[in-house]
C-alpha cells in the first residue's frame, strides 16, 4: 500500500515480513496484526517476536477483544480517540470491543508520529482506514480456507465472519492462520453510508482513567530510584551565566546534587519541593542585561520596519501601486498582537534515563521523532538506542512541538547517570517560552467607485512568517491588485509554533479590516465577503482552498445566528477564515453591561469534511473559540531587557468559567475527506469580537489584548 | 524531618517530611497519588483541589504541618468505581480535552454540590470561576456541573 500523503506508506515486502524464530526456525509471515491470546501456547511465542519489524495497530484476543495502538501524541485534541476508530470502523468491530492504547515513538512501524498543524486525522484518514479494511480481508480470507469456501461468499458483521452456509467464525477464531496469509492488495473500503463508528458521537477512551486520577501523565511518570530536578535559567533571553554559589542549595532537606550545565544549573532531589527549594536557593551571576530589549523597543522596531527596505514580496496579483494611485480613497489601518506563552496546563516536563547501553525517555511531547533525534545527536547515541515512551500531554498548542525540556532531561541524567524527572514550574515555563511573536498587520484598501480595487498587506513580526500558503488565504483571489509584504525583526526571544500559527491574529487583522472596508463602502460585511467569495469563483482563482465551501460557512453561520435581525440589546460581530484545511465562520455576540462589552455567545459553522467523532469535534472548536477569546482579550508577555514579566497566573490572566461564552456549533453536511479541528476555530474569533464590540460601542479595537485598551477608553468615558 | 500522619481517602499513612512541604507534593511525591495535578503552585488555577474535611482546598498552598488530624480526599478516593455523581455527569458530557486540569475541576464541582445541592447558573459559574482549564472545556464543565446536580 503506497499512499501519497506518507502517513503509513508500506508495500507488500515489508508488510508481510517474513521472520525466523529463534526456536527451531519456524517460518511465520506476520503483518500489522498481532494476536494475542495469552493463555495459548503458539500466541505466547507470537508475543515474545520482536515486533519492531512489523507494522503494528492491532491485536486481536481469541475473546474478539481488539487492542488498536493510537500512533500520534494525544494533548487534547482527541486523536487517541479518532485515530482508532477509522480503524475499527473498517475492521468491523463494534467500538465496545476495542481497547486503545498509547504507542511508544516507533520509526519502524509507524510514520510521522507527530501533533501539529491539525493534521493527525487528514493524513490518517486513508492509511488508517485501509490498516483496518485489510485487517478484515485477511480474516476473511482464513476463515474462507477453513471453511473451503470463496472468500466473495463471506462477509464481516460486527467482529464475526459469516458466509452464505450460515456459518459463523469469531475474529479471534482465525486470527492466527490470518497472520500468516499474504496480505491482499486494493481492498475495498466502506461506503460512508454504511459507516457505523465514524459520524458517531465517541467518547474519550481515557474518560474513566481522567475522572478517577489515574497515572496519566507525563509528569506522573515514575520509576524506582527516579530523582527529581529543576533547572535555573537564565532570567533574561540572552544572558550568560557568570559563575554561581550552590552553598545553600545543597544545605535543602532532599538535595542530592547541583550542578552545572551549559548556562544551567541543575538541582537534583529526592522530591520535586525540595528540589524547587534548592533552585530558589542558589545564588547565580548572570552577563549584563543593559543591551537586550524590551517590548517598548520591539513595538518601535516593528513600526520602523514597515517602511523599511527589509519588506519583502510574499504574493503579489496585479499592480496595487497603480491600484492605490488611481483610487478616489485608500484606507489604512494597523493591528498590532503581543507576544503570548503557551500556559499548558501541565507544564514542561520530562523523564530521562541515561545509560552506557540505551536511553529511556518519557513524557509529554507533540514531535517524538524529532526529539528522540536530538537527542540521539546530542548524546553521539545510535537513534535506535533511544527509546520514548509518549504519555498523555496536559494541553500542546504548539509549545511541545519544541522537546528543549526533554534534551535537558536527558542531558541532566547524562550528567548524574541517574533516572531524572525534570520538572518546570510555571515560572519556568513561563519564562522559558517559545513564544507566539509580536506581530503588527497594517493593510491598506484602495477603494474606487465604490468597489475594493486593491488590498496591501504588510506584516512585521519577531520570528515568525506569513508565507506563501497563508498569503493566499482569503481575501487572495478575490481582489485583482493584491500584495502581502513582510519583515522580521531579529530577536533573542525564542518564538514558536502557538496554536494556529500566524493565522492565529493574521486572520483577527483581515477580517476585522474587512469589516472596516464594509463600513467604509456602507456595506453589510457578511455580504461584502460573500461579493468578494463570487469574484473568487469567478476568476476560477487558483487556490488551495474552495470559495464554494467558504460561502457555505458563511450563509451557515448567518442563518444559524439570526445574522442582522439580533434581539434588542444584543450586538453582532462576523468573521470567517480558511486554514489547516478547514472552514470557520463565527458569529460573535456581545451585550453591555455596566457599559462594558461582555460576550455571551458565538455561533459556530464549520465544513472539515466528514466528521469523524461529533462529540470530540465540538470540544475541539468550543476550546479553540474561548481559548482565542481569552488571549484576544487578555493575554500579552511583555519583556524589560530581556526578561518576561509574567511568570504566573497572578499576573498572566487567562480566561474562566465567567468570562466564557455559550459555543453553538454547526457542521456542514459534507461527504469530503476529513480534516483537522484542532485549530480553525481560533483564528476567526478575535475579529468576531472585535466586530461585535465595535457594533456594541462604536469603538474599533485595534490592538490586543483587547481589554487592557478598553479599560483606557472606559475609564476616560466614566 | 518531622514525621507526619494524614489519613487520606480513609486510610493512615506516616511520611517523614519538612514542615513547610505542600500537601501537593507530598501526594503526589511520597505517597504516589499522582491524581491531584500541580499547575501554578500559588493558589491561582485550582488543579490541586482536594478535600479537607469536606472543604474543597488548594493542596499547593498547604504546608503538610497544618493539616493535623483533618480527613483528606484526593481524586483517588471520590469514588470506588467512578461512580460519584460528578464523575458521572463528567463521562455523561464526555468533558475532558487534554484532561489535566479535571481532577481539580471535579474535586472544586463536587465540595460544592455538598454544600448546595440545586445551585442557579449563575451559582455555578462563579463556584467554578476559580479553575482553570487551559483548553477551554468551560461550556462543558459547566454542563457536567449542572447535570450532577440533577443526580
Ligand atoms: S497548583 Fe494549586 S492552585 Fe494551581
Ligand atoms: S482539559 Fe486541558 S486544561 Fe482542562
Amino acid at each position: 500500500m503506497e499512499t501519497t500523503n506518507n502517513t503509513i506508506s508500506f508495500n507488500r515486502r515489508s508488510f508481510i515480513k517474513t521472520v525466523g524464530l529463534s526456536t527451531g526456525g519456524l517460518m511465520i509471515g506476520f503483518t500489522l496484526f498481532e494476536a494475542c491470546k495469552p493463555d495459548s501456547k503458539v500466541l505466547l511465542d507470537l508475543e515474545t517476536l520482536n515486533y519492531k519489524d512489523f507494522n503494528a495497530f492491532i491485536k486481536i484476543a481469541d475473546n474478539g477483544m481488539v487492542t488498536i495502538y493510537s500512533k500520534n501524541p494525544e494533548i487534547g485534541q482527541g486523536v487517541k480517540t479518532s485515530m482508532p476508530m477509522l480503524i475499527a470502523e473498517e475492521l468491523d468491530v463494534p467500538w465496545e470491543h476495542v481497547l486503545v492504547k498509547q504507542a511508544d515513538l516507533d520509526t519502524t512501524k509507524y510514520k510521522g508520529q507527530v501533533a501539529g498543524g491539525s493534521q493527525s486525522i487528514r493524513s490518517s484518514w486513508m492509511p488508517l482506514r485501509q490498516t483496518g479494511a485489510t485487517a478484515r480481508q485477511m480474516l476473511i480470507n482464513a476463515a474462507a480456507i477453513k471453511w473451503g469456501v470463496d472468500p466473495s461468499e463471506c462477509y464481516t458483521e460486527e467482529g464475526i465472519i459469516k458466509n452464505s452456509r450460515n456459518e459463523k467464525l469469531s475474529y479471534g477464531a482465525v486470527v492466527s492462520e490470518a497472520a500468516l496469509l499474504e496480505v491482499p492488495e486494493n481492498v475495498k473500503l466502506k461506503d460512508p453510508k454504511d459507516f457505523k463508528i465514524i459520524g458517531k458521537d465517541i467518547k474519550n477512551v481515557d474518560i474513566d482513567k481522567i475522572i478517577s486520577g489515574k497515572p496519566l501523565f507525563g509528569l506522573d511518570y515514575k520509576v524506582e530510584g527516579m530523582v527529581y530536578a529543576v533547572s535555573l535559567r537564565p532570567p533574561a533571553f540572552g544572558q550568560k551565566l557568570v559563575s554561581f554559589d550552590d552553598t545553600e542549595a545543597r544545605n535543602v532537606n532532599g538535595v542530592t546534587d547541583v550542578f552545572q550545565f551549559g548556562d544551567k544549573v541543575a538541582v537534583l532531589a529526592t522530591n520535586t519541593w525540595a528540589a524547587i527549594n534548592g533552585k530558589k536557593a542558589l545564588i547565580a551571576e548572570w552577563s549584563s542585561d543593559e543591551k537586550l530589549m524590551s517590548t517598548e523597543e520591539h513595538d518601535l522596531e516593528l513600526t520602523n520596519l514597515f517602511d523599511s527596505d527589509k519588506l519583502k514580496a510574499v504574493r503579489s496579483d496585479g499592480n496595487i501601486d497603480r491600484a492605490k494611485n488611481s483610487a478616489d480613497k485608500v484606507i489604512e489601518y494597523t493591528y498590532e498582537a503581543p507576544f503570548l506563552p503557551h500556559s499548558c496546563m501541565e507544564p514542561m516536563n520530562f523523564f530521562a534515563h541515561v545509560t552506557d547501553a540505551k536511553v529511556e525517555l518519557a513524557g509529554p511531547i507533540q514531535t517524538p521523532e524529532g526529539t528522540a533525534r536530538q537527542v540521539a545527536g546530542l548524546l553521539k547515541r545510535d537513534i535506535e538506542t533511544v527509546h520514548l515512551a509518549l504519555t498523555r500531554i496536559g494541553g500542546g498548542f504548539g509549545r511541545r512541538l519544541i522537546g528543549d525540556y526533554a534534551v535537558e532531561a536527558a542531558e541532566i541524567s547524562n550528567i548524574s547517570k541517574k533516572p531524572v524527572k525534570l520538572v518546570y514550574t510555571r515560572e519556568d515555563d513561563m519564562a522559558g517560552g517559545f513564544y507566539r511573536p509580536i506581530v503588527k498587520y497594517k493593510i491598506s484598501a484602495a477603494i474606487k467607485n465604490s468597489k475594493l480595487v486593491g488590498y496591501h498587506l504588510k506584516e512585521t513580526a519577531v520570528g515568525s512568517s506569513i508565507n506563501k500558503s497563508r498569503a493566499s488565504y482569503f481575501p487572495a483571489g478575490c481582489i485583482d491588485n493584491y500584495k502581502v509584504e513582510a519583515a522580521q525583526l531579529p530577536s533573542e526571544i525564542t518564538t514558536g509554533p502557538w496554536r494556529a500559527p500566524v493565522c492565529n491574529f493574521l486572520a483577527t487583522a483581515e477580517q476585522t479590516f474587512i469589516d472596516e472596508i464594509a463600513e467604509e463602502l456602507n456595506q453589510d460585511p457578511v455580504k461584502l465577503r460573500l461579493e468578494l467569495l463570487e469574484k473568487a469563483k469567478k476568476n476560477k482563482a487558483d487556490l488551495e482552498w474552495s470559495p464554494e465551501r467558504m460561502i457555505g460557512v458563511i450563509k451557515l453561520a448567518a442563518e444559524k445566528a439570526n445574522w442582522g435581525k439580533s434581539k434588542e440589546g444584543v450586538y453582532q460581530g462576523f468573521s470567517v477564515y480558511y486554514s489547516h484545511n478547514s472552514y470557520v465562520a463565527e458569529v460573535a455576540e456581545v451585550v453591555l453591561k455596566d457599559n462594558k462589552p461582555v460576550v455571551t455567545k458565538v455561533y459556530c459553522a464549520v465544513d472539515c469534511g466528514i466528521v469523524v467523532n461529533p462529540l470530540g469535534a465540538k470540544n475541539q472548536i468550543e476550546g479553540g473559540i474561548i481559548d482565542g477569546i481569552g488571549h484576544a482579550m487578555y493575554g500579552e508577555m511583555r519583556f524589560l531587557k530581556g526578561k518576561p514579566q509574567s511568570l504566573n497566573y497572578d499576573s498572566y490572566r487567562l480566561i474562566r468559567m465567567m468570562e466564557t461564552p455559550l459555543v453553538e456549533t454547526y457542521f456542514v453536511d459534507s461527504n469530503e475527506d476529513p480534516t483537522g479541528l484542532g485549530e480553525p476555530s481560533l483564528p476567526p474569533v478575535g475579529a468576531a469580537i472585535s466586530n461585535a464590540i465595535k457594533a456594541a460601542t462604536g469603538q474599533r479595537y485595534r490592538i490586543q489584548p483587547y481589554l487592557k485598551y478598553m479599560e483606557e477608553v472606559i475609564e476616560v468615558v466614566s | 524531618m518531622p514525621t507526619y500522619n494524614l489519613n487520606v481517602n480513609k486510610k493512615n499513612h506516616t511520611v517523614e517530611a519538612d514542615e513547610n512541604m505542600p500537601l501537593l507534593w507530598v501526594l503526589r511525591d511520597l505517597l504516589d497519588l499522582v491524581g491531584t495535578k500541580f499547575g501554578c503552585g500559588i493558589g491561582q488555577c485550582g488543579a490541586c483541589t482536594i478535600h479537607l474535611d469536606g472543604v474543597a482546598s488548594r493542596s499547593c498552598l498547604m504546608p503538610i504541618s497544618s493539616v493535623g488530624d483533618a480527613k483528606i480526599t484526593t481524586i483517588e478516593g471520590l469514588s470506588e468505581d467512578n461512580s460519584h455523581p460528578v464523575q458521572k455527569a463528567w463521562k455523561e458530557v464526555d468533558v475532558p480535552q487534554c484532561g489535566y486540569c479535571q481532577a481539580g475541576q471535579i474535586m472544586t464541582a463536587s465540595a460544592f454540590l455538598e454544600d448546595n445541592p440545586s445551585p442557579s447558573k449563575e451559582e455555578v459559574r462563579s463556584a467554578m470561576h476559580g479553575n482553570i482549564c487551559r483548553c477551554s472545556a468551560y461550556n462543558r464543565i459547566e454542563e457536567a456541573v449542572n447535570l450532577a446536580a440533577k443526580m
